[in-house]
């Protein structure tokens, strides 16, 4: 068995220690708002944070998270009440919505360390979340908006 | 896909009959259970517990319908949009899409189609529980309003549509029902929150790949690398061997290996030894299919336009342009794999799919289950894109094969490189243009003559039967400048591997084709990008208003220092729009800082949602122009994932400035038409900056990447 922390909640689960962490949260965990997009970090759907860093999740062995806190997007806010899911239903972001837990975690991280963000630092932090269909203006637009919603606390 | 089609119902479902179901706007019934509920149509169920559900019929992909069709009904059922709950409605004859002719959500038309069909559904139970009220008073029915989704009689007594629902329900279907005009719209045209946002922040919305069943297993599914291959022999010992091991099923798709999770389910697929034949396409690759395409190109097409003689204007001519033109094989790409659960038992199956076809998913499942459509039941769920990928139902046998054989729920999910190996691409293109001036530098012929393979042909045969495909000549056989002699043709060259419909269609090829040309007939008459068009726009008003716009937003004779700025105008799914790129060179590569759209889409619905279709189709159109390409090489995909198949990120993106102009015209569509610009607009600018004139995609191809 191996033992986690994700979400706040202690959790077992008896899994092959190879297993990514991904599939570990979507099958065993059944917190399916974590998604699947190419199995090779390259896609940052699978984006949570592990220690309050993101990490691509795909990438990550169950073996390798350890005591570290695990949060998904079900862990972000009990209501989404943080900045950056206020922010994302102002901009109204979403469009088929797949890939926006992953641009959300990114971007939860980014204002965490970094509470004013410049261009440059949303470039740089975002630039590992693809969006097919394209919602870059509005994640830009609402990531400024979450740091300043944040920032008046 | 834009014309309006009638299709076969062998088409629609795939090769099944079924009894040809009621249409939409059935008569109003009391449903059997102990709740009565009024559900005047196919849309709309309103409970005694003044619960109003809308089943959504077109599948919600980002573009925006499980919000923008439920406020078609919410506009005349005289109800806020926040009253009405959306659920996703079954496969059904009544929910048929009559502009394409089958239950389909794409040809950006889902709320073109729906425009005066929903607003009647949403008028005819409003007018039902108005009577049913009014009866009650016994008052007129005509001096009731309902307001604020309340009906109020004339002394101010009020009654909610949950306490008349059994009456009105027993009350005749009305005849004739009324629709608001546009001065009366309280929700039409006034930007509304989407419905599904607060679902897609928290992690609840339920895309396919996130269905869960009682006693579900997994799959992973080994296919041809080949396209169009087959399983000769395999050997599953070590398969067998690995952990959570439950069954190998050979399946029509390829070899099909299911486990206790997913991940177990792709580990064992990885361990099995396939002796495949690679079929047909064995020794197929790009330039086998580029020669394949140009020899296409010696014959005669079918004619989608023939105005004048533009054969024997070109002749004649004393200055004749020509140029050709070659577009590549595209992914579609959605970030969700294909995927698709299925529950199979002796005499009926369940699906759980992200699809944009529910007839033809069902008619797909039954043939591998053996079973009659009938006995299948088809649920939707969200799609985690779609772009036309979703048209194709390939992912859902081997689920249903799989589960019949394993007599338990079945969730198969495709790895991102089994669906970038194993899509059915935008099709590659071959084109021939040429233009012709006469002696006083008037354009007077315009000869386009296309080649490439047909997806109409392979999807809806009867179609291609009849006529030339119209999904091969969009952007084309529409034409919009004043030319006396024109002729579009479009050769049919199959290449051997699938083709299908991918955001936009033929727009994105012919569009690239028409409006980098007309640039070049420009430089060729010594005019500018803008003024050449407008001098043969005259009698296009539409296009007219959205050039005019995009030339005086973007200050296109006026570019910044180091910019240069490129133009393209286009019609398609009804809507006018004109796009000009901002760019620059720098270091060999070509940087786009800026586009501007200007959209005529007649009456908008949800006008955030416009501009959101407006982003996220240019941002679409970027990937392709910048480094969209599939190779192939002895059949095989050569792009696996996104480190091979490149799309737009954060810091490839520009800024996009969309106009959408205020119009009462019926809608037109907005899910796709941008994607098409793109392309031309950033090569015009690209030729503005460099003289070079860029007449195959990507520009990886020719500049830095």
């Amino acid at each position: 068995m191996t033992k986690l922390n994700v979400n706040g909640n202690a959790v077992e689960v008896d899994v092959d220690p190879e297993t990514p962490l991904l599939w570990v949260l979507r099958d065993s965990l059944g917190l399916t708002g974590t998604k699947f997009g190419c199995g090779m970090a390259l896609c940052g759907a699978c984006t949570v944070h592990l220690d309050g860093e993101p990490v691509r999740s795909c990438q990550v062995p169950v073996s390798a998270v350890g005591d570290k806190p695990v949060t998904t997007i079900e862990g972000l806010s009990k209501d989404r009440s943080h900045p950056v899911q206020q922010a994302w239903i102002e901009h109204d972001v979403p469009q088929c919505g797949y890939c926006q837990s992953g641009q959300i975690m990114s971007a939860s991280a980014l204002i965490a360390s970094k509470p004013r963000p410049t261009d440059a630092d949303i470039d740089a932090a975002m630039a590992g979340n693809i969006c097919r269909c394209g919602t870059y203006q509005r994640i830009r637009a609402a990531i400024r908006r979450a740091a300043e919603i944040k920032l008046r606390g | 896909m834009s014309a309006n089609l009638t299709l076969t119902r062998r088409e629609v479902l795939g090769g099944l009959t079924i009894a040809l179901a009621l249409p939409g706007c059935k008569q109003s019934r009391i449903s059997s259970g102990k709740a009565s509920t009024l559900e005047p149509n196919a849309w709309l169920r309103i409970g005694s517990d003044d619960s109003i559900t809308f089943f959504c019929d077109r599948a919600e992909m980002g573009q925006g319908v499980y919000t923008s069709l439920p406020m078609l009904v919410a506009e005349e059922l005289g109800v806020g949009l926040e009253r009405i709950k959306v659920e996703f409605a079954p496969p059904g004859d009544q929910y048929i899409n009559t502009q394409i002719g089958g239950q389909i959500t794409g040809g950006s038309t889902s709320v073109r189609e729906a425009w005066e069909k929903l607003r009647r559904a949403g008028a005819t139970a409003r007018l039902l529980l108005v009577r049913a009220a009014a009866q009650e008073w016994g008052v007129d029915a005509r001096t009731c309003k309902v307001v604020d989704g309340v009906i109020v009689s004339p002394q101010l007594k009020k009654l909610k549509f949950g306490e008349v629902v059994e009456a009105a329900a027993k009350l005749p279907f009305p005849q004739k029902v009324g629709l608001k005009p546009a001065s009366e719209f309280t929700l039409i045209g006034k930007a509304q929150k989407r419905k599904d946002t607060p679902a897609k922040v928290d992690g609840s919305a339920i895309y396919g790949i996130d269905v869960k069943l009682k006693d579900m297993v997994y799959a992973a599914l080994a296919q041809p690398p080949a396209l169009g291959g087959a399983v000769k022999t395999f050997d599953d010992e070590k398969a067998r061997a690995m952990p959570g091991f439950i069954a190998t099923v050979l399946t029509s798709s390829g070899v099909v290996v299911v486990a206790d999770s997913w991940w177990r389910a792709r580990k064992a697929r990885d361990q099995l030894k396939i002796d495949w034949d690679d079929g047909p396409n064995a020794t197929l690759n790009d330039a086998k299919i580029a020669q394949v395409l140009r020899k296409g190109a010696e014959a005669e097409g079918r004619v989608a336009r023939n105005d004048g003689d533009a054969a024997a204007a070109i002749k004649s001519a004393p200055r004749v342009v020509r140029a050709d033109y070659e577009l590549p094989l595209l992914a579609h790409a959605t970030l969700e794999p294909q995927n698709c659960t299925a529950d199979v038992r002796a005499d009926s199956a369940e699906i759980y799919v992200p699809t944009q076809v529910q007839q033809i998913a069902q008619a797909a499942a039954a043939k591998a289950a053996g079973l009659d459509p009938k006995q299948v039941k088809v649920h939707t769920t969200f799609l985690g894109g779609g772009f036309g990928r979703r048209l194709e139902v390939d992912f859902i046998p081997a689920a249903v094969e799989a589960s019949k054989v394993v007599k338990k729920p079945v969730k198969l999910i495709w790895t991102r490189e089994d669906d970038m190996t194993h899509d059915a691409y935008r099709p590659p293109a071959f084109d021939q243009a040429t233009g012709a001036f006469d002696a006083k530098g008037n354009l007077i012929a315009w000869n386009l003559h296309l080649t490439g393979p047909s997806i109409t042909a392979r999807m809806f045969p009867s179609v291609t039967e009849k006529m030339v495909d119209p999904f091969a000549v969009e952007a084309a056989a529409n034409y919009p400048y004043d030319v006396p002699n024109v002729h579009v043709d479009f050769r049919q060259q199959e290449i051997g591997i699938n083709v299908g419909y991918w955001r936009s269609v033929s727009h994105a090829l012919n569009c690239f084709v028409a409006e980098s040309f007309m640039d070049e007939l420009a430089v060729s008459a010594k005019k500018g990008s803008y003024e050449f068009r407008k001098a043969l726009l005259q009698k296009q008003p539409r296009f007219l208003r959205v050039l005019d716009l995009a030339f005086k937003e973007s200050h296109f004779n006026t570019p910044l220092k180091g910019h240069y700025h490129g133009l393209a105008v286009m019609e398609g799914y009804g809507t006018y729009m004109a796009q000009v790129a901002d760019i620059s060179l720098k270091d060999g590569k070509v940087k786009v800082h800026r586009i501007y759209c200007v959209a005529d889409c007649g009456q908008q619905v949800n006008p955030d949602t416009v501009v959101a279709q407006i982003e996220s189709s240019i941002v679409f159109g970027l990937s392709a122009l910048m480094w969209g390409e599939i190779n192939i090489h002895n059949g095989r995909v050569q792009q696996t994932n996104f480190d091979s198949y490149r799309v737009a990120r954060m810091n490839d993106t520009p800024r996009i400035d969309p106009y959408v102009i205020d119009s009462t015209e019926a809608p037109g569509g907005i899910g796709e038409p941008a994607t098409a610009l793109v392309a031309p607009a950033v090569c015009n600018a690209i030729y503005a900056a460099t003289g070079r004139r860029i007449r195959s995609l990507p520009l990886s191809r020719h500049f830095q990447a």
